[in-house]
């Protein structure tokens, strides 16, 4: 070891630790990146998220048409539908239309093959529940009738909102790609 | 300490008690007072602010949620500490693994008998003050040995072998950086080297000459080292070593290594303050004529800031620098700091032997080269978060 290199050793030693040092210091200044959830946040986390996030499945059951292409789809059997021809009304209804949240593994194959758009991916995320029970979203706590669609398109104003959210879920996000084609147009 | 003592007994406040009885009470309370009233508090803020500090410098938050922004952080740590379960390995050496934690916090603890907080507010002003100092910080290396061994695990045993080469190594370069001042003050009472100082910058013997501005950051970086700080903590090293000789520990006596850590970080600075930074000197102002309380207070917060304040770049080094190799580490203390060290000796000494009208050139010099320094590394932050730009927030809490 020379002394040209080694003193050279002692002024980059010097030098870096100074450059560093006024880096860190600097660092004091800029805000920090961390996101306080879930309280010390100016809005809702679930708000902030992309809208193709995969979250827990919902059901929109009033555009619901019971064609249980959804149960069919699922590849772990988590979505369960219960449907009955009620005896006075001559409507066939659902029973039952559940989700169990524990198993689902958000695959979004259900919401692929809906045609109404009636089920799709939230952006809702949290799920703790005290027992597993908790996890099984019912969606049809009263006998509901099924949706039919009309000829020419939905008249009755309270769904055709519904049914416009559901058909523009379909096409921009629920397709294989993702919604990569829709996106690039 | 004893000055007052002595007094009260002439005034015959302990009455048909023996002297030594009174000295032994004395003694007692006052390490009481200052563990429990100055020490634990500081070891315990300290922790909770260099997790703040270092994690706005990594751009996070830090622990903010208990209490207000999170100062009582320790309280909560030390108790949930004190709930754990004490445990001792079946094959560890029960009696050296109970003892070890209070070697290495005593070792730590006893150099505040002469941490000279003011002019008055000191325990004892040993004549060998410093040479006291660095006698018990080598306790340490004691304790260190001892929970190593005694843990009875290989990785313990590692990490202190470790730390006790690198405390003994370090000592070298850290002593002979203090000797500097020593040579210019004529004296190793804290006190006394105080005095040999003022209370402006010009006075301090950090710009007395370059020699001894260099040696203050050699004795900085050695004492980071002896106190297994970052970038020198290789005896704990996370990444080889679990936790080095802490591994087996749990509960408090794994606290009480930290104590001391972190303790030993404001002894630190208090000695690098007494020695190079003019200690408690306070301007003679006035107000001070004819009230020695403030005073007192006056000298003691000089002290505590400019102490403090070398914690702050402790914590600064420890979010900057990262951790270094076991041979760069032994190549950094013997082929660059001792010999660096031994250079700044000589250099103080032939710097003594200079006429009288020079030293006040060359003090001014190095003051003027320190001023430059600070402007640089100013003009080097502002550039950084130029560079970056960054969405500034000037709040120190979030």
């Amino acid at each position: 070891m020379s002394v040209a290199s080694y003193v050279k050793d002692i002024a980059d030693t010097v030098k870096s630790t100074f450059e560093g040092m006024s880096i860190t210091f600097s660092h004091l200044f800029r805000k920090p990146m961390t996101i306080q959830y879930p309280d010390k946040i100016p809005v809702p986390i679930q708000e902030t998220l992309p809208r193709r996030y995969r979250g827990i499945l919902e059901v929109d059951l009033d555009i619901c048409t019971g064609c249980l292409a959804c149960e069919r789809d699922c590849p772990i059997t988590c979505i369960t539908i219960g449907i009955e021809m009620n005896k006075e009304t001559k409507q066939r209804q659902f029973t039952h239309f559940d989700i169990d949240v524990c198993k689902c593994m958000y695959c979004g194959l259900c919401s692929e093959a809906c045609p109404t758009g009636a089920i799709r991916h939230s952006q809702e995320f949290e799920g703790a529940s005290y027992n597993p029970a908790g996890l099984v979203r019912h969606f049809a706590p009263t006998q509901q009738n099924l949706y039919k669609p009309k000829k020419g398109g939905e008249t009755e104003p309270k769904l055709v909102t519904k049914v416009e959210i559901g058909l523009k879920y379909l096409d921009e996000f629920a397709t294989p790609d993702g919604g990569a084609a829709a996106e690039e147009s | 300490m004893q000055a007052f003592i002595d007094q009260l007994i002439q005034e015959g406040a302990f009455a048909g008690v023996p002297r030594e009885v009174v000295y032994a009470i004395a003694m007692v309370l006052t390490a009481l007072i200052v563990l429990s009233v100055f020490v634990a508090p500081l070891a315990g803020v300290t922790s909770w602010l260099e997790r703040r500090v270092w994690a706005r410098m990594q751009s996070r938050i830090g622990p903010n949620r208990v209490g207000p922004q999170g100062v009582l952080q320790w309280l909560a740590d030390g108790i949930k500490n004190l709930l754990k379960e004490d445990l001792i390995p079946a094959a560890a050496d029960a009696k050296l693994f109970s003892l070890a934690p209070y070697v290495v916090f005593m070792g730590f603890l006893c150099t505040f008998v002469v941490i000279p907080f003011g002019a008055n507010l000191i325990v004892a002003d040993l004549n060998i003050g410093i040479l006291y100092i660095l006698a018990v910080t080598s306790l340490v290396v004691v304790g260190i040995l001892m929970a190593g061994w005694a843990s009875n695990n290989k990785w313990s045993l590692l990490g202190g072998m470790r730390s006790a080469a690198q405390i003994v190594s370090y000592e070298i370069p850290a002593g002979l950086a203090l000797l500097n001042v020593v040579f210019l003050a004529g004296t190793m009472s804290m006190q006394g080297i105080i005095k040999a100082q003022g209370w402006a910058p010009w006075d301090w013997f950090l710009f007395n000459n370059p020699f001894i501005f260099a040696a203050f950051f050699l004795y900085f970086t050695a004492a980071l080292a002896e106190g297994n700080r970052t970038p020198f903590d290789i005896p704990e090293a996370e990444s080889e070593l679990v936790a080095g000789y802490v591994t087996e520990y749990s509960g408090m006596r794994f606290l009480f290594f930290f104590f001391a850590e972190w303790g030993n970080l404001y002894v630190i600075g208090a000695v690098a303050t007494t020695l190079f930074l003019g200690g408690w000197q306070v301007p003679p102002l006035p107000i001070f004529d004819n009230n020695p309380l403030l005073l007192g207070i006056a000298q003691f917060v000089t002290f505590f800031v400019k102490a403090y304040m070398w914690v702050f770049v402790a914590m600064w080094v420890r979010a900057t620098l990262p951790r270094v190799r076991v041979d760069q580490l032994m190549a950094l203390c013997w082929k660059y700091m001792v010999p660096l060290s031994f250079i700044c000796l000589l250099g103080t000494i032939g710097f003594m032997f200079m006429p009288e009208n020079l030293h006040r050139v060359i003090s001014a010099a190095t003051l003027g080269f320190a001023v430059a320094v600070m402007v640089v590394f100013l003009v080097r932050v502002v550039f950084q978060i130029r560079n970056a730009k960054p969405e500034l927030y000037l709040k120190p809490h979030i």
